[in-house]
């Protein structure tokens, strides 16, 4: 049954008038249930593109924020990968004072609206919270990302954005290749200290995965747009259409363009695919390339679009995590019947946010687990006409610490579908690691770097993000960013 | 940034820009392209291979036919507008170096990106033979300009319209029977192509083919590119755009190629009449 945002925020009301002027008590804060986030009915958001999750209302945000006890040894801070002061801004929420409170969350995260939106939370903050651990749930955590998301959207609403002050002048010129999470937070911190910074982007729109992997549904563009607007305001040059290792090389921009150092944050961009039999018939696609379709050249939309996107009616999605959701509810609105996750474990061992994997079923997307693909099938055309699946059961744990799935002999069976949706990760692209040499790359083609300044073998260029990480999250990819440009303020300090 | 500094109608549905582009000027090599996207939300990505640089006058060169709404579009630009997003150099250039006897065969639009590879070739010491063809007459481009660098210059149209009433593939079968060739690069449509590898393959004569999938980004992000060589896929933006024609699996492009026929079908005619261009007339 699907609730509305006024109804919720009636709940939330009733719970604020409860407890107004009481002492709370922890027993009390822990009774306080969970508020539920408020969304767009799924009957109507499978026509539409708009964001899903609606946010908190002002008396929601409130109430869940008096669930936080304050606890002394805050295992929250250590959940998070940039180390946010989060129990002092779940306080400055609760008493209302939320510009206070976005203050708190920018001193150690830049992009509070984004990653309040994209974080796996119940991995990171809110697995090991107290209120969580004592209901023994961890989805009855205090839900600190959707505190942050309300904070940093109230705070972006009401102009109430702490502007990163910039130091003066350095004379040191600095290269960002990237516009992604990791180039966005390395640019930031690298203009503070007065450097001249130029971010450069292949694509005609910055963002990175931003704006080419993650659809509108999830993460509207307007957010991107407005914290890219930030760092041009902050003085941060960026240059669309320029793609490092072709138009110029790394070392040209050392040694010809007068570059100091050189952070790469070029993602990780090369899609993988399973290399079995059928993969290359029409009607099967990367999920880089569905979604650049879909989010970067705006195929859903298609009275106004000129980049077509295929027509599907039944389309099966192989992989389980954050893109392959993406790729299936995009799917969805795009006018497919039927979409089909297919995954070979099961949904404890899918590495997708859990609220994805909830979204998506509200949606009507199947999910089809312990299912592996074995071949694709086309008609004489070479259009997809099926996929052949075999049946897993779950073995021993593997090197993730994930159970193996094995396949079970003689239960290969054909299954109707036209179209195929690749998401099961990707590489690292070779482009600046062919055509830079010296530097150093594991089997993976992921550059190896110092562990405490992430320096390359190259000195003078730092890199973080995916092209380190392999496929990560947006706040690792923007940790990084920031450990890199502290290491790289210090190393510019001594040229 | 990216103004077009010349434009210069070639045929019934070709054009060339010189467009000003100074980092691509400088770094591009034969063989390479460009992608272009002419801005706003809604605009696609058109890969387009470079037909000339001039480092001098910090422009390249871009030949190409009106096939599409974009292409028509851009069709539309006149000197002093600008383009608005421009990505290159991409692709790995093609592998030139001093064969000895190599034939240059263009068909169609693909004689504008084999005229550098001509110009490469030549200035490593080779000799080299030029076929170039169409369909008919009116679509022919360029056959002075490789007149002039060529050592020998073949024309032919399907029509007999002009030069010699053949397939390209006829005067190669005869070049391959008389002397010895020691490579072959062909340039035009994927049908063409194959038929070239087709005839090579029976002399055993390297041959390198320059393969126009369906791209967006051109950097190797989105593998809708991908094709088939040697029983592998290779992404043709990164990869390529060149492979050795006797291992690509033509049938496979050819179905790639089809992949959005029913759509694009349907917008070619919508921009004719959206644009008020008559059929044919670009």
């Amino acid at each position: 049954m699907h609730e509305t945002r006024e109804a919720l925020d009636a709940q939330a009301q009733e719970i604020l008038k409860e407890n107004e002027g009481r002492e709370l008590k922890a027993k009390d804060r822990i009774q306080i249930p969970v508020q539920s986030m408020p969304s767009q009915d799924p009957v109507v958001r499978i026509t539409n593109m708009h964001e899903v999750a609606l946010g908190y209302t002002e008396a929601q945000v409130r109430a869940e924020a008096l669930r936080c006890l304050q606890c002394k040894n805050k295992p929250c801070i250590s959940g998070c990968p940039v180390g946010i002061d989060i129990p002092a801004f779940i306080a400055k929420t609760a008493e209302g004072k939320f510009a206070e409170a976005a203050a708190i969350i920018k001193e150690s995260s830049l992009l509070p609206s984004i990653c309040g939106r994209v974080c796996p939370q119940e991995s990171q903050c809110q697995l090991p919270c107290t209120v969580g651990k004592s209901l023994k749930d961890v989805d009855c955590s205090v839900s600190i990302g959707r505190i942050e998301r309300f904070v940093a959207d109230w705070a972006r609403e009401n102009n109430q954005e702490v502007i990163p002050t910039v130091a003066p002048e350095t004379g040191k010129r600095v290269a960002v290749v990237g516009s992604g999470p990791a180039g966005i937070s390395a640019a930031a911190d690298l203009r503070r200290a007065g450097h001249q910074v130029v971010m450069f982007e292949a694509l005609h729109k910055a963002g990175g995965v931003l704006v080419y992997g993650i659809p509108e549904f999830r993460l509207p563009k307007t957010i991107v747009e407005h914290e890219l607007k930030t760092l041009s305001d902050m003085g941060v040059e960026i240059r669309r259409n320029f793609l490092v290792g072709k138009t110029r090389t790394l070392k040209e921009l050392m040694e010809k363009d007068g570059f100091d150092a050189v952070f790469v944050g070029s993602g990780a961009g090369l899609p993988r695919f399973l290399n079995i039999e059928g993969e290359n018939y029409v009607g099967v696609f990367s999920a880089n390339e569905y979604l650049t379709r879909s989010n970067l050249m705006k195929a859903y939309d298609r009275d106004h679009s000129r980049t077509p996107i295929y027509n599907s009616h039944r389309v099966a999605v192989f992989g389980g995590g954050n893109v392959a959701m993406d790729a299936a509810r995009t799917a969805k609105r795009l006018g497919a019947e039927e979409v089909t996750i297919v995954y070979r474990r099961t949904e404890a061992e899918m590495p997708a946010r859990k609220e994805e994997v909830g979204h998506a079923k509200e949606e009507g997307i199947n999910f089809l687990l312990l299912h592996a693909p074995l071949a694709i099938v086309a008609d004489e055309k070479g259009r997809v006409n099926g996929v052949k699946l075999i049946t897993c059961e779950l073995g021993e744990p593997d090197a993730s610490g994930r159970r193996r799935p094995v396949e079970i002999p003689g239960s290969e069976k054909i299954y109707d579908f036209d179209t195929v949706i690749v998401a099961i990760g990707n590489d690292s692209n070779p482009l600046i690691h062919a055509t830079t040499e010296g530097l150093e790359v594991n089997k993976w083609g992921n550059f190896i770097v110092n562990e405490e300044t992430l320096e390359t073998s190259i000195k003078g260029v730092y890199a973080g993000g995916d092209i380190v990480l392999g496929a990560a999250t947006v706040i690792l990819a923007m940790g990084q960013g920031r450990k890199a440009a502290k290491a790289m303020n210090e190393y510019l300090a001594t040229l | 940034m990216n103004t077009i500094l010349s434009k210069e109608q070639l045929s019934a549905e070709v054009f060339r820009m010189e467009i000003e582009a100074p980092e691509i000027a400088q770094a591009r090599k034969p063989g390479q392209f460009i992608i272009l996207q002419m801005g706003g939300d809604f605009d696609e990505r058109i890969p387009l291979t470079i037909a000339d640089a001039s480092v001098e006058r910090g422009s390249i060169t871009l030949i190409f036919q009106a096939v599409g709404e974009s292409t028509h579009r851009l069709a539309l630009l006149e000197v002093g507008d600008s383009i608005a997003n421009l990505l290159g150099p991409l692709g790995t250039p093609t592998d030139i170096r001093h064969y000895g006897k190599v034939v240059c065969i263009g068909g169609g639009i693909g004689v504008a990106p084999l005229y550098p590879i001509v110009e490469g070739m030549k200035k490593a010491g080779n000799d080299v033979t030029v076929i170039i063809g169409a369909r008919t007459k009116d679509l022919l481009i360029l056959e002075e300009d490789m007149r002039a660098i060529a050592d020998r210059l073949i024309v032919v149209t399907d029509d007999g319209s002009y030069g010699r009433k053949a397939l390209v593939t006829e005067p190669l079968k005869e070049l391959c029977e008389s002397e010895k060739i020691d490579c072959v690069v062909a340039i035009g449509p994927p049908v063409m192509m194959k038929f070239v590898a087709r005839t090579t393959a029976e002399y055993n004569i390297h041959t390198i083919v320059s393969l126009n999938s369906i791209m967006i980004d051109g950097t190797g992000m989105c593998g809708g590119c991908r094709v088939i060589v040697d029983g592998k896929t290779k992404f043709a933006c990164v990869h390529g755009p060149e492979f050795d024609g006797h291992l690509v699996d033509w049938d496979n492009l050819l179905l790639r190629l089809s992949t959005y026929h029913d759509t694009e079908d349907e917008a070619h005619h919508r921009c004719h009449i959206g644009l008020h261009i008559k059929e044919g007339e670009a």
